[in-house]
């Protein structure tokens, strides 16, 4: 290579790939390479650089370095750096002139430029997943490779509904599809759908994606399933949608051009420094050693090894037998065991996202090697896939997870008192009082996956997971990579490995970080003695060493680790067929299961307003399951509806527009049906009507209207609840009204419980928040007053002077509507608490238990809480809220600051349940709601203090309902224990 | 030995044997103007430490006593006071925590019911806790009486003057080291006027303004222009260098001139909230006329300190009016909670005086900031095409090097604009 000017070299270091190219006068590349680093960073870096060291050496070079893991070489070796967003839109401006946008999709990084005007880039924050990482997360989950679930999706005939916020969500959303035997194809295209709407909703940020856009980075280079979605979800043609033919060395691309910013120097000089900086460590943040000897270790596994039940010998066995599946998330266990609880068959497998076919192949080989020697006489499942199964090959017994393990464990010590069980997906932690399962900790949505997470990882190290985990065993510096959800986990474990860590030390960092996860993010302890006195630990995650070693570590104590932990749930439900004492099991047959088929369909139910996505199974001889259904409506059944305050109350809201008792003549209000309106709107309705206004609502909430004011919504970490509301508004605007109204409230309403009656800042201030990032308003007169009702005098003269302001409205009207106003509001407040009344006495007759559901006055629109209500009702509850029992308690000191309206219903609502034997609470709760940390600790402590279970729902815009389904079953399943164990307060 | 005294809440109070025995803990947040209140403290008789452990410990010990959901700030702070009763040789019986309480809408308001729980969580619910607030909670062994509130005031204008000017000058100084040199001169000859009784008056303050001005102008810089960055956000990520990573010196290492808007503002505009809150939705108007009263006082030692940065060569920030001002059309006066309004404010501030750069520190899921940091730079960036503005979330596992590679793309972004500056300057020239 001769040439007049410096050669430009552009070195892009990624989270997951490194790419070097080399420019010449003429912006010719010379030379591109792409290929994964596998957290080798540097070497990777000058291993590439070395194979055009023949061809430079001795050459005058402008070389700098980019991207997300370049910051770190960079540092190290003095080679210039630049930020890869501003290198992307340098290569931008030289090869796709009159860009108006680019979105770069990464390893873990995720980019929108908007061009045109000053230069405006968006990166993904800290809460993000919708990646290249995510989707080779999702391609493991599934088990293939990110090529194959490319091919897949381009077979796609229907899209799931995916959480898109982190991968994490995403993971729980899949799992149910893929279990209750969603198309594969479907899935994929469904999981590219999610990447696509992330970047979207979380980086556009109030500004519009039009005009000509450019696609770079890896994922899109390589995905033309995910090309699609992008290019089919912005509605854009060929001529709008530029895919360059090196997008994925973009960045270097643009690091090469801007290099003549800097100094030229030597290419040996450059290498040089970067090959010495090879062996640079900077300060590692460390955690205390898992294990300081071999002998130290050998003791460990002797003690854990010494629990465990008997085997038998399948071959050669005679007699009953009882049988146990737990179709896990990711994991399919079978216990066969003899009726002593001794071990006669295990399975423990991945399901590879086919339950069906795994338990099937299972069977068969059981029925083979049994012959006629053993007879079957109970089969139990549980698990995600429970239902599924249980249909599918006719069990006996379909119980709850958490009672499962209960089973298992008690079995291996009775006087256990605390169960933990960490599996793939799920983490699930439960106290045992009175013989019963007690305070169900179930890992909240940001956090869970932690098994598949270390899984994940070792992969893309290149490790298999047995192995991966071993390493970290006898590493004298494991990585503090803190404790949080695992998607953050991502970027410490980048940013160690920046540092200098080994992996080792990663390996030993990520057990600890689990461990510490459980530990103080879902359990919340600060001490051992919190837990209890004997702990038993199980799932697949502790068949870890270092999972476990680090988490006696943690506890400060020792813990029984049975050597079956990955089937305790499989054991568990064998031990609870055992239970049903019956003569023989109705399970398949060999000869009915040598004739058994499976078909899975997706359909969209239209029996009422939640179009559920229903998947139906089909079976040989015609035998049907039907998955993902709220309410017994598609199973042909007729619906039965127990009482369901928080549906009467959305019904009442809901009817609360038109013109009422006036004449409708001044005009039409638009009001949006969101956050405290759903408390508000009878005061507003009375309001506005009596002063001869239109009330018009905005549509019911759906996920089409979040779309619809998707791109509008400035902070993609706000709660769910908010965000909807940009779609409640843009659809105002479609209904044609005359002015918007939606105040601004510091305070609500003073109900006398509590220090102080505000709103959150959130519900509060959103009305500014609107004003300022919806465009469209400008077509509208749109009022967003700071408003009190608080105080109904001081809110009565300055209605007054703002109605007579901007509609002149007469003083003696607006008084007469502002009394009207409260009124009303107390007219509807009382009817609540009669109609709770009702239910409750309804409940008391027919001796059904009822559910008090605590939450935000919006938390019963069926799009926030998923038709939560409907599912608490179909396990016969009677169902109220909490504003229609707080009433009954006077104020009391709280051990936090009492200062939210809406928290202090919830407080006096826990309260009063507590005094009520035939009452249980579920508190729900949005994820990123800021608030509630304070107020879970609280209503937990104010239920656990008067005997109550205490169950929590973090409710976000996924609509799985398989998580809350456990938790309202083993709330069930534990009510029912208590009524039945003597001392129990039923 | 102090006798533990309960309210009849059961709150336990600090007593006046405790002022004589105990030492009271100081967070860390603002080192300049913290190391001030402290020494004002001691003058009343109070034994203050301040604190500056600042391990993975003190993070650790939060993540242990907090929830995690909960703020960073309040993690952070407990897990300082936590971390710090216990490593750092205390008698744990022996002290008492200090722990402001602002009585907003915002979670903020629970730090010191969170930092009680934490202590009866590790069994030392013996250590009181002392609310720093106006009327909130009383303790018979504290009080922030009128002279005292005074001299804070004043503490408060030399901290907000000296951090001011030293961040005009540390990016330029020829010799390394010579500004926080400066810094720790000045509060030591600060301490020593207090001692003596001077320095606490408007006159004398005046006086003092324009001596540090001029010991600052007089530092040794270096003559170049540098990007300038402000730095605005949610009150405790904003100043402390344990909760932002050491922002400012990151911003110094890459090059760039850090504008740190002061305390002063954010004081007033708590007053001021009052002040609209009677006006907005009614309430008692003797109230009305004392915060008016002290709001004004506040006031004028603003002006007193831009009166003087004026006369210098350093470049003064706008009042407190001027800032109400600058907001209207973003957000109604009655957006009160957390940083409300002023955090807008401060953002329009910094964007009229130059800054056009600027990083807008917040903790992850901070409630107010979804509405006036995160939400409103839309509307920011349609008015000012030039502003450049970075959102960055702060919490116990953001990595550094995320947060610092969305800083880097900032200053990319905010270099180009001055060359681009310097060169349409440049061709005016010619």
């Amino acid at each position: 290579m001769k040439h007049t000017m410096s050669l430009r070299i552009g070195i892009d270091i990624g989270s997951t790939t490194v790419k070097v190219v080399v420019l010449d006068e003429d912006n010719q590349l010379l030379f591109r390479s792409y290929e994964r680093h596998f957290s080798k960073v540097r070497e990777k870096t000058c291993e590439i650089l070395g194979r055009i060291h023949d061809q430079l050496t001795g050459q005058q070079v402008h070389m700098v370095i980019t991207g997300s893991a370049g910051l770190g070489v960079s540092k190290a070796s003095g080679v210039d750096f630049v930020q890869e967003v501003y290198a992307t839109a340098a290569a931008v401006d030289t090869f796709v002139p009159g860009t108006d946008a680019v979105i770069e999709l990464g390893g873990e990084d995720a980019k929108i430029i908007f061009f045109g005007g000053a230069l405006e880039e968006r990166m993904n924050g800290s809460c993000a997943g919708g990646t290249g990482a995510f989707i080779d997360q999702m391609a493991t989950l599934m088990n293939v490779s990110a090529g194959e679930l490319d091919a897949l999706s381009l077979k796609h005939e229907k899209i799931y509904p995916i959480a898109s916020r982190c991968g994490v969500f995403a993971k729980s959303d899949i799992q149910p599809i893929l279990n209750q035997g969603g198309r594969k194809e479907d899935v994929a295209a469904s999981i590219f759908q999610a990447v696509v709407d992330q970047t979207i909703a979380g980086l556009t940020q109030g500004r519009e994606l039009r005009g000509k856009i450019v696609f770079l980075g890896g994922p899109l280079h390589f995905l033309m399933g995910l090309r699609e979605r992008f290019v089919e979800t912005l509605h854009l043609d060929s001529a709008h949608a530029i895919f360059p033919e090196d997008g994925d060395c973009f960045a270097a691309i643009g690091a090469a051009l801007c290099s003549t910013d800097y100094a030229e120097a030597l290419f040996d000089d450059q290498l040089r420094l970067l090959e010495e900086s090879k062996g640079a460590v900077s300060s590692v943040d460390t955690a205390p050693v898992l294990f300081e000897s071999q002998e130290e270790y050998d003791a460990f596994c002797a003690r854990h090894n010494a629990q465990h039940p008997p085997e038998y010998d399948l071959s050669t066995y005679e007699g009953d037998a009882y049988l146990g599946i737990d179709a896990g998330s990711t994991t399919t266990k079978l216990a066969l065991i003899a009726p002593d609880g001794g071990l006669l068959y295990t399975y423990y497998h991945s399901n590879q996202g086919n339950p069906v076919n795994i338990v099937r192949e299972q069977l068969e080989e059981l029925y083979e090697r049994m012959g006629d020697r053993v007879t079957i006489r109970g089969s139990a499942v549980t698990g995600y896939g429970e239902a599924l199964i249980k249909n599918a090959f006719r069990c006996d017994l379909g119980l709850v997870e958490t009672v499962a393990h209960y089973n298992a464990a008690a079995h291996f010590n009775p006087d256990v008192d605390f169960i933990i069980d960490i599996g793939g997906q799920d983490m699930k932690c439960f106290k045992i009082r009175h013989q019963a399962v007690d305070s169900i900790m179930l890992n909240e949505a940001c956090s869970s996956g932690c098994g598949s997470f270390i899984e994940t990882f070792a992969r893309a190290l290149g490790y298999e997971i047995a192995d991966f985990a071993k390493l970290g065993l006898f590493t004298k510096k494991p990585v503090n990579l803190g404790s949080r959800c695992t998607v953050f986990m991502n970027s410490s474990v980048k940013q160690a490995q920046k540092d200098g860590a080994s992996v080792e030390d990663i390996s030993a960092g990520l057990s600890i970080s689990i461990v510490k996860n459980a530990i103080y993010k879902v359990l919340r302890m600060s001490s051992a003695d919190e837990l209890g006195q004997h702990i038993v630990v199980q799932g697949g995650t502790f068949h870890n060493d270092a999972v476990l070693r680090a988490f006696e570590q943690e506890l400060g104590r020792e813990v029984i680790r049975p050597t079956i932990a990955g089937i305790m749930g499989a054991f568990g439900a064998a031990l609870a067929a055992k239970k049903l004492k019956l003569e023989r099991s109705s399970l398949l047959s060999a000869e009915e299961l040598a004739g058994f088929t499976h078909s899975a369909r997706p359909v969209t139910c239209n029996g009422c307003t939640n179009h559920c996505s229903l998947t139906v199974n089909t079976f040989d001889g015609g035998r049907r399951f039907i998955s993902g259904n709220r309410c017994s409506k598609p199973l042909g059944g007729t619906k039965v509806e127990y009482p369901d305050l928080m549906k009467y109350k959305y019904q009442k809201l809901r009817a609360m527009e038109g013109v009422g008792e006036g004449t409708g003549a001044r005009g039409r209000i638009g009001i949006p049906f969101g956050l405290n309106m759903y408390e508000n709107l009878p005061f507003w309705y009375a309001f506005f009507t009596k002063l001869n206004f239109e009330v018009v609502l905005s549509p019911q909430s759906s996920r089409k209207l979040y779309l619809k004011g998707q791109r509008t919504i400035p902070s993609d970490t706000v709660c769910y609840p908010a965000k909807l509301l940009h779609g409640h508004v843009l659809s105002l605007l479609e209904q044609g009204v005359d002015a918007i109204f939606y105040p601004c409230m510091s305070y609500n309403f003073d109900e006398g419980t509590s220090d102080n009656n505000y709103n959150c800042p959130v519900v509060a201030y959103y009305p500014d928040l609107i004003a300022t990032n919806i465009p469209q308003l400008a077509q509208v007169r749109y009022l967003h007053p700071y408003f009190g009702l608080h105080r109904p005098r001081d809110f009565e003269k300055r209605a007054v002077k703002y109605f007579k302001d901007e509609f002149n409205v007469p003083k003696k009207e607006t008084v007469a509507a502002v009394r009207a106003a409260y009124a009303a509001y107390e007219a509807y407040r009382d009817d609540l608490r009669t109609k709770a009344e009702e239910y409750i006495t309804f409940a008391r007759k027919e001796g059904m238990p009822i559910m008090v559901m605590a939450g935000r006055p919006y938390h019963m629109d069926p799009e926030i809480n998923h038709g939560i209500n409907e599912l608490v009702t179909s396990f016969r509850f009677v169902l109220i809220t909490e504003d229609s029992v707080a009433w009954h308690m006077d104020k009391e000191s709280r051990t936090v600051l009492n200062q939210w309206t809406y928290h202090s219903r919830m407080y006096n609502a826990a309260r009063y349940v507590c005094t009520q034997k035939d009452m249980e609470m579920i508190q729900l709760v949005s994820f990123g709601c800021g608030v509630d940390a304070i107020t879970t600790d609280e209503v937990r402590e104010i239920l656990e203090a008067g005997d109550k279970l205490y169950t929590q729902l973090k409710i976000d815009d996924i609509s799985n309902l398989g998580a809350v389904t456990i938790r309202v079953r083993s709330l069930l399943a534990a009510i029912e224990a208590r009524q039945a164990a003597p001392g129990g307060n039923g | 030995m102090a006798e533990l005294v309960y309210n009849e809440s059961g709150r336990l109070l600090f007593t006046k044997e405790m002022k004589e025995e105990y030492t009271i803990l100081m967070p860390q947040m603002l080192p300049i103007h913290f190391e001030l209140f402290r020494q004002l403290l001691q003058l009343e008789g109070y034994k203050v430490d301040q604190l500056n452990n600042e391990s993975r410990n003190v993070v650790d010990e939060g993540l242990k006593y907090v929830h995690n959901d909960t703020c960073y700030p309040a993690l952070l702070v407990i897990g300082q006071f936590m971390d710090a009763i216990k490593n750092s040789g205390y008698d744990p019986h022996k002290i008492a925590l200090f722990i402001t309480q602002t009585g907003g809408g915002c979670r903020a308001s629970n730090y010191i019911f969170l930092l009680r729980k934490a202590l009866k969580k590790a069994g030392m619910d013996y250590i009181p806790v002392i609310s720093v607030s106006f009327g909130m909670e009383s303790n018979p062994g504290f009080s922030l009486t009128i002279p005292l509130v005074q001299k804070l005031v004043y503490g408060m204008m030399y901290g907000d003057l000296i951090m001011n000017v030293a961040n005009q000058v540390r990016p330029y100084e020829k010799s390394r080291g010579d500004t926080d040199l400066l810094i720790k001169d000045w509060i030591s000859d600060l301490v020593d006027r207090f001692q003596h009784g001077k320095g606490l008056n408007r006159r004398s303050m005046r006086k003092i303004f324009d001596e540090i001005i001029q010991d600052f102008a007089a530092v040794p810089v270096r003559q170049e222009e540098k990007v300038r960055v402000g730095v605005v956000g949610e009150i405790y990520v904003k100043f402390s260098s344990l909760g932002n990573n050491h922002l400012e010196e990151f911003l110094l290492a890459e090059g760039a001139e850090p504008v740190v808007p002061g305390l002063t503002d954010f004081m007033i505009f708590k007053i001021y909230n009052r002040i609209v809150d009677v006006n907005i939705y009614g309430g008692s108007l003797v109230k009305k006329e004392a915060c008016d009263f002290f709001m004004h006082y506040i006031e004028a030692c603003q002006h007193d300190m831009i009166a003087a940065l004026k006369k210098s060569r350093f470049r003064a920030p706008g009042d407190f009016a001027q800032l109400r001002q600058l907001v209207q059309g973003y957000l109604g006066e009655g957006c009160k909670m957390g940083e409300g309004w002023l955090l807008t404010a401060e953002m329009l501030e910094l964007i009229h005086s130059g800054t056009n750069n600027i990083v807008c520190a917040q903790p992850f899921g901070c409630l107010p900031n979804h509405i006036v940091g995160k939400g409103m730079i839309r509307a920011l960036k349609d008015n000012y095409p030039d502003s450049n503005i970075v959102a960055i979330d702060y919490d116990p596992s953001a990595t550094k090097i995320n947060q610092e590679n969305r800083i880097k793309l900032m200053l990319a972004n905010g270099k180009s604009l001055l060359k681009k500056k310097q060169a349409a300057e440049a061709a005016v020239g010619v």
